[in-house]
């Protein structure tokens, strides 16, 4: 209930996926086993393939408001309950919707872990979705939606970005939904919804951590395996039709630094360019070496600081976002013409070997990092599972060693062309003094 | 000494079978030559390194007209020393995918890094260059004061951030802790490279700091390479501790104006450092309140009764010399004046009757069960190791923390909710839109 903004930052590098098992339940029911004893914690989640992805036009945030409506309890367990339950026996839950999915997860001792085992199979099928809920609930995602969106400058400009990059396909709306929609959703728009996604052949669940496969497998089976079968819920068919020329968008709110932001339509995953793409954005942003951040932040004083984002794991083509904030002072139409050439650089020149292998290098030691987190590992075989499968994680450090500075020059000609692209530009305005 | 982290340890080694033998220990704590207090954990899960620098150079040892010194001086350690200048030291991390950062606090500043155990030798030596011949050059600190200064007007946009510093102003007037770290645009424009060349001498001594170090590594093996590689870093004096905040601030209530769409609300007072004999009763009796995430009573009476806020929580922190509570919530704006009413009848509620058998022992049940689980990643376990030789707590201190809870009772609960929550004390701080904020 935490966090419906994307987990950017955990899925960026893959786990070990030779390690992961994979059982399918008769009912369709993945499970994805990654034993991991280093800690004495298992993370238990269940993911459900829909998001804001899934949603309609005037009914956006419905994905998430399930998600905050699923606390509010079954026949057997009372509102709130099960965050009661879960953190007397000493664990720490929460829930997250995204644009693809739908996650609910905990993290728990190895004895304890059942219990998030049948509390999640209770609620997959059971969840009340008490009337009585419903409004209060509505108000805590509005307050949601102020305190994530409304009342933080950078979050605000990113969603109307979206809104301009996507003109047809879902990802154009945010997570969280519009203010207005969230006011029309109805009780029975929820139920509607929970019919239709929540089953188990619509998710999948993850394990990660302190746990034995003979140990928690019969008992996934016990909870889960006697669930029948949904019907398959609709598939999303939408393309975003290609980008024709930029498109800007300005966004006027109180603030007190400007900031810049470009969408980039690009690839996702499953394109063998995903890798050349991962490397080019830690060329452009990754450390205080990286070109963006040594031109714009360090030599030429432009920024307060620089991002270089790709957003590789998605269901649907993602993009590949530059984003700074500037420093005090300083012309927004300035630094977007140096980033320009920052841009147009790498996709002329190639860069040069010892930047390729330090791009490689940052990226093969963030893999080893990202290891030390069972809920980071578990995060990544989910995403990738959402995406297009968690095997698309093998071969990942190998398709990164394999790139070359021509791969570069060539998928930064190829995505971060003008045309294709979404400017967002933050203006500050100051309140009136009171 | 068995400490959690033995337990922890000796489940690996129990059900590691399938990798290959590990070499374990209990953290372990030394003191190597210069006086650098060493604490270790061998951790072979994976080949990394997690370690954390704490040294006793926070901004509780700055004067007022020099607020922003300590962190300003954190900030230029990555900016230049003897050997390299700050693209060399950046190229250098950047090119073995190791992350070093630097800062302060009011109590200390911190070095971190997480490098892989093939580049320690790098790191270290990188580390023992920064912490024996940084440099301060002058262009290097032009650039660091003008980020500081724009990051201080970044603050300006984070609601939370521009509440919590008024409250912390308003709590501890004339006190470093009472001073935002970063200073103000102002002081941070004249500060002078002598005064942070002098800040690093006087205060960046090995007798003042503590390296904590997590990873694929041995304790022998560490500890002969710090004393190799910090072998130039020499003892300092030890100087005295400044005082905690002499003066506490007086019940009022702050109104900032901003265009927002919520009222960002802070309520607080005084609390108690962190070693006071009741901080364990008071952590249980905060849970309970607001510390409990959607356990607790705040977050049961404003979010899920009445929807009136996303996030609601409270806090006791604790430093060394003093603490604060706070109860902190955003609600729209029209809703300030409800959202802040129940929460002193949280506060008075809690005051004025015992909590049940069952709250008190699902807050105990949750504070001990999830306690170990806090400690998942090496990175984690060099942060607490580093906060244990702070504050002074014992390197067992994983193992008594489940009797410091368990034996807290409810008439513990009621006592210290009396003494140490205290409504006539309050300070409200409400950020957002005051045309729209009724407050009585």
């Amino acid at each position: 209930m935490f966090a419906w903004l994307a987990v950017s930052l955990l899925m960026a590098r893959p786990a070990q996926a030779e390690r992961v098992q994979e059982f399918i339940l008769d009912n369709g029911l993945k499970v994805l086993l990654l034993e991991d004893h280093k800690s004495p914690a298992v993370t238990f989640q269940v993911w459900y393939r829909v998001g804001s992805r899934n949603e309609k036009d005037g009914k956006s945030g419905l994905a998430h408001f399930l998600e905050h409506f699923l606390f509010k309890g079954t026949p057997t367990t009372g509102p709130e309950e099960y965050s009661r339950i879960i953190a007397k026996n000493g664990g720490r839950s929460n829930a997250f919707t995204s644009n693809d999915m739908t996650v609910y997860f905990a993290t728990m001792s190895r004895e304890k872990i059942s219990i998030e085992l049948e509390l999640e199979a209770d609620r997959m099928v059971n969840a009340l979705l008490g009337e009585t809920y419903f409004e209060p609930e509505k108000k805590v995602i509005q307050e949601e939606r102020r305190l994530r969106t409304d009342d933080n400058p950078a979050a605000a400009l990113g969603e109307v970005v979206n809104a301009v990059a996507y003109t047809v396909h879902p990802y154009r709306r945010p997570v969280v939904g519009w203010m207005e929609d969230l006011q029309n959703l109805t009780r029975q728009d929820l139920v509607d919804f929970y019919k239709l996604y929540y089953a188990p052949n619509n998710a999948f669940i993850v394990v990660v951590g302190d746990f034995s496969t003979t140990e928690i497998l019969p008992k996934i089976r016990a909870a889960y395996g006697k669930m029948p079968r949904g019907a398959e819920p609709p598939k999303v068919k939408v393309t975003e039709p290609e980008q024709r020329g930029e498109r800007r968008v300005a966004l006027k709110k109180e603030a007190e630094l400007p900031f810049v932001t470009m969408y980039y339509h690009a690839p996702n995953q499953a394109s063998p360019d995903s890798f050349a793409l991962d490397l080019l954005s830690v060329v452009l942003a990754g450390g205080r070496s990286s070109r963006l951040h040594h031109e714009l932040v360090y030599k030429k004083r432009l920024a307060n600081g620089i991002d270089a984002d790709y957003g590789a794991v998605s269901i649907d083509p993602t993009g590949f976002s530059v984003s700074a904030q500037l420093l005090p002072g300083k012309d927004a139409a300035e630094l977007e013409r140096e980033i320009d050439s920052e841009l147009e650089r790498v996709k002329k020149d190639l860069i040069t070997d010892k930047e390729l292998q330090k791009a490689k290098n940052q990226v093969e030691a963030a893999f080893v990092f990202a290891q030390d987190s069972i809920f980071g590992q578990a995060m990544k075989i989910g995403y990738y599972e959402v995406a297009g499968g968690w095997r698309q994680m093998n071969g990942y450090l190998d398709g990164i060693r394999k790139v070359t500075r021509e791969d570069i020059r060539r998928v930064a000609k190829t995505s971060l062309d003008r045309d294709r692209r979404t400017v967002g530009v933050l203006i500050p305005t100051q309140a009136k003094p009171q | 000494m068995k400490s959690f982290l033995a337990r922890l340890i000796a489940i690996f080694v129990l059900t590691l079978w399938a990798l290959p033998a590990q070499a374990s220990t209990v953290p372990k704590r030394s003191v190597l030559n210069n006086g650098l207090v060493l604490l270790t954990s061998e951790q072979r899960a994976l080949p990394m390194v997690a370690i954390e620098l704490l040294i006793d150079a926070g901004s509780r040892h700055e004067s007022v007209d020099r607020a922003g010194l300590a962190n300003l001086t954190a900030r230029l350690l990555t900016y230049g020393t003897a050997r390299r200048n700050a693209l060399q030291i950046s190229e250098t991390l950047d090119f073995i995918g190791a992350s070093l950062a630097s800062g302060a606090s009011e109590n200390v500043a911190s070095i971190s890094m997480t490098i892989l155990k093939k580049d320690l030798a790098t790191g270290l030596e990188l580390m023992a260059e920064i912490l024996t011949s940084s440099t301060f050059p002058p262009a290097e600190i032009d650039r660091q004061k003008q980020a500081v200064i724009a990051a201080i007007k970044a603050q300006e946009e984070d609601p939370g951030a521009v509440a919590g510093r008024a409250f912390a102003a308003a709590l501890f007037p004339e006190s470093p802790y009472g001073r935002p770290v970063e200073g103000t645009a102002a002081s941070v424009k004249s500060l002078r490279a002598q005064s942070l060349k002098d800040f690093f001498s006087r205060f960046y001594r090995p007798n003042r700091s503590i390296i904590s170090v997590v990873g694929d590594v041995s304790e022998r093996e560490i500890s002969q390479a710090l004393n190799q590689a910090l072998r130039g870093w020499s003892k300092g004096a030890a100087g005295v501790p400044p005082p905690a905040p002499a003066t506490i601030g007086v019940p009022q209530t702050i109104r900032l104006n901003k265009e927002l769409t919520q009222a960002n609300i802070m309520l607080g007072h005084a609390g108690v450092p962190r070693r006071h004999p009741d901080y364990y009763a008071i952590q249980v009796m905060n849970y309970i309140l607001g510390g409990g995430g959607f356990s607790s009573r705040a977050m049961d009476s404003i979010r899920n009764e009445r929807g009136l806020a996303y996030s609601v929580y409270s806090y006791f922190g604790a430093d060394q010399s003093h603490g604060s509570f706070q109860f902190v919530m955003q609600t729209k704006n029209e809703s300030a004046g409800e959202a802040i009413g129940l929460a002193r009848d949280e506060i008075r509620k809690l005051r004025e009757q015992s909590v049940s058998e069952q709250e008190l022992s699902d807050a105990k049940n949750y504070l001990t069960g999830s306690f170990p689980l806090r400690f998942d990643t090496n990175r984690r376990v060099a942060g607490f190791l580093g906060q244990v030789e702070l504050f002074g707590l014992g390197l067992d201190f994983a193992d008594r923390y489940s009797g410091l809870i368990g034996k807290v009772t409810r008439e513990d609960v009621l006592r210290v909710a009396k003494q140490f929550l205290q409504p006539e004390k309050l300070i409200t701080v409400i950020v957002g839109d005051q045309k729209k904020i009724k407050v009585q």
